[in-house]
This record gives structure tokens, C-alpha cells and sequence, in this order.
């Protein structure tokens, strides 16, 4: 550590920052894919824009409790952090 | 013993400051979903609010920490306190105005350090601690934040690529919504303390509370309360550059620009980076900018909002140091009436010069043609 700059800090930010802050929406992405219904590139049939098969849905499911998971986290590290 | 009656014209200043913290930083958190119509104007910044205030009652231990590590706390008076809000907020006045969203932490902490300067000299303000806990952090946090949202929606773009638009919009939408959220409540966490801290810092200054003394639930109170109702007035200004000058915003980009901050600031927060929201954010809405194949980030914007951000520690300080020789040199409780008489006469002015451009919900979101005042005039009189 100098006496400047905390590297191990800054270190440390951009990588779980690349996890929790590109990589919780990359999931979220991943989620919001396996549930969207078809259609690029010509009309749809009707209205509905997610459905598919249980399976899908619970790809889904699985990839929004994680990231809903990280973001309680999240609160917690705020409200841990202010009662030192 | 103190004067009370200077100690509370200093308490009604920091309050002010807090309001001006709270409307000038609305779009750092809502600034993308008010862009991409995630939600309306009115629900974004009525969302924010709530959040900010449940955010600056979350945590609460941190009391003046502005000052601590920064300047020598045993030279704080309440002249200086008064003098530096003064430049404060006159500083976050003049970059609303212009629509430019600077760093209100950095217009207070410039502010404060201008008027020790000016009270106490050169000794009373620990440089080191400056550089490394505030200059360092500035520049790194943009980078490090654009960095991460240029990953982002990098990831989020190759995934999606396949989604039909519409559900893709739907779909990220409501992701924006949350992320949104997240730095809303993180603001309140962090911007709230800073008033708290500087009304501890007052009060301790008068001899009111010792040194050392926790802040009173009333101060905790009536901050949260102001910050709120700073960021429901929303500054229209400001998020207009941000959500439509910057960089044109798709509700994916918005998302991950969003989640970028949102991640930064936390994390931030958690290893005792005390860093300005704002920078992270915008750092991230240009990181968003530049991760869309076909993206375009206007650098002409970018580069008037990076020299704001160089230039608001040292016009804050000369604003702070000016404040302090005005309220010292007339002396006494007629020195802080002045100043605020003063400070009063030159928001009004401010404020009477944004109505000739006026920004609101109604306009916000128009086309940017290279400046903050909307395409269609509202100088007309009759705006919305």
C-alpha cells in the first residue's frame, strides 16, 4: 500500500466491481433471453412478450434469485458498514 | 460559549447546501431511466426521493468525515463552516445552471478548505489527506466505473442480441427500474452524512456538543428530510445532459450504466473511499456509450463536464474564501446576516436566469442539439 494510493483497494473495486456491476447484468441478460418469446425480424402473432417452456423458466427464475440475491447483499454492506 | 443565533443561520445554510446536493445529484440515478421512459419524469424522482431518505437513515455512524483527515478540525469555527457552504452552494447553483453535473461533495469540500485557507493559512488543511482521499478517488473512480460499464453492456448487447426489441426493451426496462434504485438509496447513504456531518461540526464549533459527540437524532431528521425534498424537485438541468447530452441511451445501456454505478459506489462505500456519485455515474453512462457497437459518446460534452469537475475544488475554495472574508471582515452575527442576505440575493438571480431556458418534465427528454436549453423555447412564458 502506498502512501497514496490504496492499490490493493482500488485492486480489488475493479474486479468485483466487474462481477457484481457487468456481471450481475450479464445474467439478468441471460435470464431475460431464456424467457423472451421468438419474433426478430418479422411480426408477432400476439401481445405476450415472455413465456417458453418450464424448463426456460426455470433457467430464469434461477438467474433473477441470484441477482436479486447480490443486491441484498448489497443492502446489507450498506446498512453493516454505517453501524461500525 | 457560542452564539446561537450564528449557530443557526449556519444550520439553516447547511440545509440549504443539503437541498441544492439533492436536486443538482437526481440524475445520477435517474437521469438514463428518465431518458430511456423506464419511468416517467414525476415517478423517477418521486422513486428517488424515498430513497434517498431511507438511504440517509440506513447508516448512520459517519459524522464529519468532510472535515476529518482533511482539515485541522481544532482550527474549525462556525465562520468558517458558514463561509465555506456559502461557496458550496453558490458553486452548485452556477453548474446547474449551465446543466453540468459537477461533484457537490467537491464544491463542499472546496468550499470548506477555501475558507480554513483563508481563516487559519496553509497549515490548517492536510494536503496529503487531500490528494489521497479525495484527488486520487476523483480521477481513478470515472475510469474504473466506465470501465466496468462498458463491459457491461458489452455482455448485456451479445446475450440480448437474439430478443425481439420490443421484450428486450420490456425485459431491461425493469431491470433499470432496480439498478436505478440501488444508486438512489446509495446517495442518500453517502450525500445525507455530509450535511450531518458538517451540522456536527458546527455545533461542536459553537461548543454546543463535545467533541467527539455522536450526531443528535434531529440533525439526522431534518437532513434526510431536505435531501429528499432537494431531489423531488429534480434538477431537470442537470439530468438532461446526462440522460441526453452525453450519450443517446437504449433502455440495455441505461441498465448497465446504472448497475456499473451502483456496484462502484457500494464497493466504494465498503473500503472507506469516501468518492462523488456523480463522477461514477457519469463515468458510467459514457462506459455505456462506448460498449453499443455504433454507440457515439459526445466527447465536445464530455470534455465541458471534465473541465467543470478540475475547476469546482478551486472556484468552490475561492467562493468559500470570498464568503469568509465578507462574513469576517463585517464581524459578529451581523457578518453570517450579511452573508446570507448575500447568498439569498445571488440563488435568486441564479434562479431568475434558468427561466429564460427553463428544463422541466415537459421538455426534458426533447432532442439534444447541443445545449442544455431545449429546442422548442419555453422563454415564452407560457412554459409547462
Amino acid at each position: 500500500m502506498s502512501q497514496w494510493i490504496d492499490y490493493k483497494a482500488v485492486w480489488e473495486i475493479v474486479v468485483i466491481g466487474l462481477l457484481a456491476g457487468a456481471g450481475l447484468p450479464a445474467l439478468f441478460a441471460i435470464g431475460m433471453r431464456a424467457i423472451a418469446l421468438p419474433g426478430k425480424g418479422h411480426p408477432r402473432e400476439s401481445d405476450e412478450l415472455f413465456g417458453g417452456n418450464p424448463l426456460d423458466i426455470a433457467v430464469a427464475a434461477l438467474c433473477f434469485a441470484v441477482v436479486l440475491a447480490a443486491v441484498g447483499f448489497g443492502i446489507y454492506i450498506i446498512v453493516a458498514s454505517g453501524h461500525k | 460559549m457560542g452564539n446561537d443565533i450564528a449557530l443557526a443561520l449556519v444550520i439553516i445554510t447547511a440545509l440549504a447546501f443539503d437541498f441544492t446536493n439533492g436536486f443538482h445529484d437526481t440524475a445520477n440515478a435517474m437521469a438514463t431511466s428518465i431518458a430511456t421512459r423506464a419511468l416517467s419524469p414525476r415517478i423517477a424522482v418521486g422513486l428517488s426521493a424515498v430513497l434517498n431518505l431511507v438511504g440517509a437513515f440506513l447508516s448512520l455512524s459517519v459524522a464529519a468525515t468532510i472535515a476529518s483527515g482533511l482539515v485541522d478540525t481544532g482550527l474549525v469555527t462556525l465562520t468558517t463552516v458558514f463561509a465555506g457552504l456559502c461557496g458550496a452552494i453558490v458553486w452548485n447553483l452556477v453548474t446547474w445552471l449551465f446543466g453540468i453535473p459537477s461533484s457537490s461533495s467537491h464544491a463542499l469540500i472546496g468550499g470548506v478548505i477555501g475558507a480554513m485557507l483563508a481563516a487559519a493559512g496553509s497549515h490548517a488543511v492536510k494536503w496529503q489527506g487531500l490528494v489521497s482521499k479525495v484527488i486520487i478517488p476523483a480521477v481513478l473512480s470515472p475510469f474504473i466505473a466506465g470501465l466496468i460499464a462498458t463491459a457491461g453492456t458489452y455482455l448485456v448487447y451479445r446475450i440480448s442480441r437474439s430478443m425481439h426489441e420490443s421484450s428486450r426493451s420490456a425485459g431491461f426496462r425493469i431491470g433499470q427500474i432496480g439498478s436505478a434504485s440501488m444508486v438512489s438509496l446509495a446517495h442518500g447513504t453517502n450525500d445525507a452524512q455530509k450535511t450531518m456531518g458538517v451540522i456536527t461540526l458546527g455545533l461542536i464549533a459553537n461548543g454546543t456538543l463535545a467533541a467527539g459527540a455522536t450526531t443528535p437524532s434531529w440533525v439526522v431528521v431534518s437532513c434526510a428530510l431536505t435531501i429528499a425534498a432537494g431531489t423531488y424537485m429534480g434538477g431537470w438541468r442537470v439530468i438532461r445532459t446526462l440522460g441526453k447530452g452525453l450519450v443517446e441511451i437504449e433502455s440495455p445501456q441505461g441498465f448497465a450504466a446504472e448497475s456499473s454505478s451502483a456496484a462502484v459506489i457500494l464497493l466504494s462505500t465498503h473500503f472507506g473511499y469516501s468518492l462523488s456519485t456523480t463522477q461514477v455515474a457519469t463515468g458510467s453512462i459514457m462506459g455505456c456509450g462506448l460498449g453499443k457497437k455504433g454507440g457515439e459518446v459526445r466527447w465536445i460534452v464530455a470534455g465541458r463536464m471534465a473541465t467543470a469537475w478540475v475547476i469546482t475544488l478551486p472556484s468552490a475554495g475561492a467562493m468559500g474564501a470570498v464568503s469568509y472574508y465578507i462574513a469576517n471582515g463585517i464581524g459578529g452575527t451581523a457578518g453570517f446576516v450579511v452573508g446570507l442576505i448575500l447568498l439569498v440575493a445571488i440563488s435568486a438571480a441564479i434562479w431568475a436566469k434558468s427561466r429564460a431556458t427553463r428544463v422541466s418534465p415537459a421538455n426534458v427528454n426533447s432532442e439534444w442539439k447541443g445545449s442544455v436549453a431545449p429546442s422548442e423555447p419555453t422563454a415564452t412564458g407560457r412554459a409547462a
